[in-house]
């Protein structure tokens, strides 16, 4: 009962405030909404206190699909991975609406707006809840549609349609992925539910399977197929794109879908199945390279942004990066600690960049900023606590996860395992750079914006302020309160997260050599070092560089030019095909020389073809209707005689 | 209620119908107002019929069910046979709803020949679940056919400008389709020796005899379906057919090629359905494919959700031919969403064409301002035509996508692995969400710009009536499909087993 008011009152809220939005009024959608996702998020840590370290358990629904042996249920599935992953969810979201009753209190469609939010939230809810891979398709898509809701939800701006419709279509190629890995899935186990799955793929361990023309490893090949849809939720290397075009959305979608929750879903499909990629060791190489590249490519992209969100948008891409290759190197536990840290202080983050886009009168550009660390004390405040989160100060949540994922890489046997060590300590350098930069060109030094704006800049109101308020204590100390998810044992999870016999990386981090242990944090010092000198210092020094720099500064500003790559490859000959197809194809040899060439060739003669193609139609059912009856009667007539 | 005639009743209550509003007289527009009330009304009835056809329809038993039989051509052996399975069943539950749908939907935008419209649309109304429930060939072929002359008639008369060529077009590939079905019809009676569906499902046909009565039976259903490349005449049929013409040649009449496959094809001709699957395999992916990316290049809303209708179907043929539960279920299941959503996109674009009269999606933009309820349904039907789940449309694609996927290269008839048919096919999952979202973001998102569009209205309250079943079908085929696959699955197991029960090949297709 406690899960099903968990997952169901955000949708009850989306409901509401969605159809009865004009009746409500701004302030009943807001009330009704909030109100619901703040019964939610109470459920989600009463939940927390009742079912962590608990075996799995599953709340039944509704019969969903029961054809040709596909047998699915919807249905919830509570263990202690599905618990924490609700509280996140729901916890952060519910913080999020209160926030949005500030930030969009100027918009014009509030209900919509708050609709749109629950809607995300529910499906999340289902995602992460999910028992079998069917259920979590639908929230997988789900959220895929809410975050195409939100994106587009200034949708007069032509620039919010294109990044909502990328969002959507980068995001549907990892769910064909995802969709051939259920299929594949049904194929091997004869069912998609996850107990059969995580049951019966020891036997299958080994086993090949040949698919597509080529024959492999079958387990590798499921993992490798839901990776593909990992990567697009999760905006991984080569399905990335859509993710910095996604901070058209308003800033609390921003904070909520695009930090916080969905896109961690990718990181949570990937420690659900941990007793599949457990045996996939292939899979598991292929995710430690793919994880660690992004951290990599996304921080030096980070680099040289300017706009204020993308540059976090880039942190987040890098982060999610870390957590794959901490699944990647087997410690899926390390992998979803640094989900649920980053979670909040990357929400608080994004919140507060809100706070100061707001009081900039929506300035978005870093360039036209600094010099609002004394206007705006909160805010600052709040920024410094979520910057020191993200770049991992000792003490702060960041500090435990990202520490506990470098050792992990360190002491792991995966083939890749130095290749994601050495690069995630590179990216924190890296990351704790642009962090520093964001932080100085923001709040320090001369006021660049315009005397208009800055006599405009003010602190939020308290309904945006004390969310800010909360995550900032979840930043602080959210490290301090899941440091029990890395114990060794794995008892903390009560067997939600699976660990092969032969994997004893959550041991083996914990005697690295002390250098090992040190090195996040010097990095974390070297880069914050140098962006203080960078920016604080010697301001003239990042001009010097970029012109020392150039093509590698132009070929990061423009982002690796994967945009550029995908519109040359995919996008504009997909058109050209399409142009060839119909007006080659169709019109030009199927009709030419189909329909048109038989009624050329069979109305010779000019007069002829004029008369018919100006005659009734009725001559035409006419003609039909005695080519018919002159058809039966032949039949009959063969068949009498 | 049961040992009435109930399925000729709700074939031939259509023609009362019509009977009636023949009768009506006096001035213009009070018999249009006549006329449209008598069609409302009996459109309603029938509908009510078919839902008692559907009360009194066991889901437990997989054979024909409220079977009527009585003699008509007693000498020839052809008789009035007929009678519903699991698979008739929603088609012509589905047939009778969008025919009422169509009068409502019209009630406003159709002006001219009130009269005639409204028997046209009764006399498809007949013809539509005469075929569906018939179950002697030659009956089935009357009606089958019939089906095109009122067709002829929609397109011709209430059509637009282009429509004596688009209906030329339609005449010259439906009648080739045509006479090559009669004369399969002529060879299989005679070598079966009779006109009863279920009795020639029984018959043995010689392998070599079943390879030419495959293609001749293709080349019909291939072109109603309609199968890449006999698909062009579909584009050219839509643009120029009205609304409601529009709803009912994709909602119902391109389902009759699937029907045909299911109820003709594959468990008359098993063999030659194997040999031949993996041909029918190729062309469904280069209809989802091809038509795609055209989808993607088209100006004209009504020509872009046809060439969309062509790719979903390419997802019925491929369900069909892997003779495996999940498909053949999924290929229903996606006959009935292509059914509803399809019918319902066609009227959205209606919605708009009565309005400002134009079917060019460069002539929209920002509509979300003025019409949010449209904006609403709209995004939902797009969504259901993108497959997303919890609507319809995903049911059926992931059950055809999973059933196709279970084909393996062991199998000896097949020698396309059906994975590769799965990945190919799934392609259409990108490729739909690329033209449907960029029809969506052209026509209703963006700014309200257009001076023609600063007055737009809302959907009227017929509209909106309209709509309203087909988006509670959308949502409850989606949450809770099992409400529809139940009383297909013991008539999908008698197909499965009359496909596995003859001839030599008998397993070639069996395979889960």
């Amino acid at each position: 009962m406690l899960h099903l008011i968990l997952v169901f009152s955000p949708a009850l809220g989306a409901l509401l405030a969605g159809l009865f939005g004009r009746r409500l009024g701004d302030r009943g959608a807001q009330l009704v909404t909030c109100g619901l996702m703040v019964v939610s998020a109470t459920c989600s840590v009463i939940g927390l206190f009742l079912y962590l370290g608990d075996p799995a358990f599953k709340v039944p629904v509704l019969r969903w699909v029961d054809v040709g042996g596909l047998e699915v249920d919807w249905a919830l599935r509570v263990d202690t991975l599905s618990t924490v992953m609700m509280f996140v969810v729901s916890f952060v979201s519910c913080f999020i609406h209160i926030y949005s009753i500030g930030y969009m209190a100027h918009d014009p469609s509030v209900p919509r707006f708050m609709s749109y939010l629950s809607l995300f939230t529910f499906m999340m809810l289902m995602l992460v809840t999910s028992d079998n891979l069917l259920q979590l398709y639908f929230g997988w898509e789900g959220v895929g549609v809410a975050s195409y809701l939100l994106i587009g939800f200034w949708y007069t701006r032509p620039s919010a349609c294109a990044a909502a419709i990328k969002a959507f279509i980068v995001n549907r190629v990892g769910d064909f992925g995802l969709a051939l890995g259920v299929a594949l899935c049904f194929l091997l186990f004869d069912s998609i539910q996850y107990d059969v799955i995580f049951t019966e793929a020891g036997a299958h361990a080994g086993k090949t399977v040949t698919v597509f023309g080529i024959t492999a490893d079958a387990l590798t090949l499921v993992a490798l197929l839901l990776f593909v849809g990992a990567m697009g939720k999760s905006a991984q290397l080569g399905l990335h794109t859509w993710l910095p075009d996604a901070m058209e959305g308003p800033t609390p979608v921003s904070a909520l879908i695009h930090a916080a929750t969905m896109v961690t879903a990718g990181v949570f499909l990937v420690a659900r199945f941990s007793p599949v990629y457990e045996l996939a060791p292939t899979a598991l190489a292929v995710v430690t390279v793919v994880g660690a590249s992004t951290a990599f490519f996304a921080a030096t992209v980070g680099l040289t942004q300017f706009d204020i969100k993308r540059v976090i948008a880039y942190s987040t891409c890098s982060q999610l990066g870390y957590m794959f290759f901490a699944c990647g190197v087997g410690a899926y536990a390390a992998g979803i600690f640094h989900l649920m840290t980053h979670a909040f202080f990357k929400a608080l983050l994004f919140l507060g960049a809100g706070s100061v886009i707001h009081a900039m009168s929506d300035e978005q550009d870093m360039r036209r900023m600094g010099g609002l660390a004394d206007k705006i004390k909160i805010t600052w405040a709040m920024m410094w606590i979520g910057t020191l989160a993200l770049v991992g100060f000792p003490g702060t949540a960041g500090f435990f996860s990202k520490d506990a994922i470098l050792e992990a890489a360190w002491a792991s046997h995966n083939a890749f395992h130095l290749y994601a060590f050495w690069l995630g300590l590179l990216a924190a350098v890296l990351t704790a750079f642009y962090s520093g930069r964001l932080m100085f060109m923001t709040f320090y030094g001369e006021p660049r914006a315009d005397h208009h704006v800055m006599e405009h800049v003010h602190e939020s109101p308290p309904v945006m302020t004390v969310p800010l308020g909360v995550l900032a204590l979840g930043a602080l100390f959210a490290g301090w309160l899941g440091k029990g998810m890395l114990d060794a044992e794995g008892a903390w999870w009560g067997g939600a997260i699976l660990t092969g016999p032969d994997n004893h990386v959550l041991h083996a981090m914990h005697e690295v050599p002390f250098l090992v242990k040190l090195a996040p944090t010097l990095a974390m010092a070297t880069g914050l070092g140098l962006s203080w000198l960078f920016y604080v210092k010697s301001p003239d020094l990042p001009e010097r560089t970029v012109a020392a720099l150039r093509p590698l500064h132009t070929f990061l500003f423009n982002k690796w030019y994967f945009d550029e790559l995908y519109d040359r490859l995919f996008v504009r000959p997909a058109l050209a095909l399409g142009r060839i197809f119909w007006q080659g194809g169709d019109v030009g040899i199927i009709d030419r020389f189909g329909p048109d060439g038989v009624a050329r060739t069979a109305l010779a003669g000019g007069a002829r073809t004029v008369q018919l193609q100006t005659g009734y139609l009725y001559h035409y059912a006419f003609a039909m209707l005695i080519g018919v009856v002159l058809l039966v009667g032949l039949y009959l007539f063969l068949l009498g005689g | 209620m049961s040992d009435w005639p109930l399925l000729s009743l709700t074939t031939f209550l259509p023609l009362v119908g019509v009977a009636f509003i023949l009768f009506v007289r006096g001035e213009e527009a009070i018999v249009a107002q006549n006329a449209r009330a008598v069609a409302l009304w009996t459109a309603l009835a029938t509908f009510v019929l078919s839902l008692m056809i559907w009360a009194n329809f066991d889901p437990v038993q997989g054979g024909y069910q409220l079977v009527e039989q009585a003699s008509w051509l007693e000498p020839l052996g052809i008789r009035y046979h007929m009678g519903v399975d699991g698979i008739s069943l929603w088609l012509v539950l589905l047939s009778t709803l969008l025919t009422v749908v169509v009068v409502v939907g019209s009630w406003f935008s159709v002006e001219q020949r009130v009269k005639e419209y409204m028997i046209t649309f009764l006399i498809m109304d007949t013809l539509m679940v005469g075929t569906f429930c018939a179950l002697d060939i030659v009956l089935f072929y009357i009606f089958f056919e019939g089906i095109l002359i009122p067709m002829y008639l929609i397109i011709g008369i209430w059509g637009g400008p282009r429509r004596i060529y688009s209906a030329f077009k339609f005449f010259l590939y439906t009648l080739a389709g045509s006479v090559l079905f009669l004369v399969a019809i002529v060879v299989m009676v005679r070598e079966a020796g009779t006109t009863s569906i279920p009795e020639l499902t029984r018959h043995d046909f010689p392998v070599a005899m079943q390879t030419w009565l495959w293609l001749a039976l293709f080349a019909s259903f291939a072109v109603k379906v309609p199968m890449w490349p006999l698909h062009t005449w579909l584009p050219d049929a839509h643009v120029e057919a009205p609304t409601a013409g529009s709803v009912l040649l994709a909602g119902v009449l391109l389902k009759l090629g699937g029907y045909g496959f299911l109820r003709f094809s594959l468990p008359m001709l098993p063999e030659a359905s194997a040999f031949f699957a993996p041909l029918v395999f190729a062309l469904s992916i280069v209809a989802i494919v091809y038509t795609s990316l055209v989808a993607l290049v088209q100006t004209d809303m009504k020509k872009l959700i046809a060439y969309s209708s062509v790719a979903h179907m390419g997802i019925v043929t491929i369900g069909c031919f892997t003779a495996n539960a999940l498909g053949l279920t999924g290929a229903i299941v996606q006959m009935l969403s292509h059914g509803l959503v399809s019918a319902a996109l066609f009227m959205v674009v209606g919605v708009v064409y009565d309005r400002i009269h134009s079917r060019e999606i460069a002539a929209y933009g920002g509509l979300a301002e003025r019409m949010p309820v449209y904006a609403t349904l709209f995004m939902l039907f797009m969504l259901a035509s993108v497959g997303l789940p919890g609507t319809s449309g995903f049911v059926g694609e992931i059950l055809v996508i999973v059933g196709i996927f279970a084909i393996t290269p062991e199998s000896p008839a097949i020698p396309a692995s059906g994975s590769l048919v799965a990945l190919l096919a799934a392609t259409g999952m990108v490729l739909g969400a690329a033209y449907m979202l960029w029809l969506y973001r052209r026509v209703v998102f963006g700014a309200l710009e257009k001076s023609a569009l600063a007055g737009i209205k809302d959907l009227r309250a017929n509209e909106v009536l309209a709509f309203a079943p087909l988006v509670l079908l959308v949502l409850l085929m989606g949450i809770y499909p099992s409400f529809f696959t139940d009383p297909m699955a013991a008539s999908v197991d008698r197909v499965l087993a009359e496909i596995g029960a003859t001839g030599p090949g008998r397993l070639a297709l069996q395979l889960r």
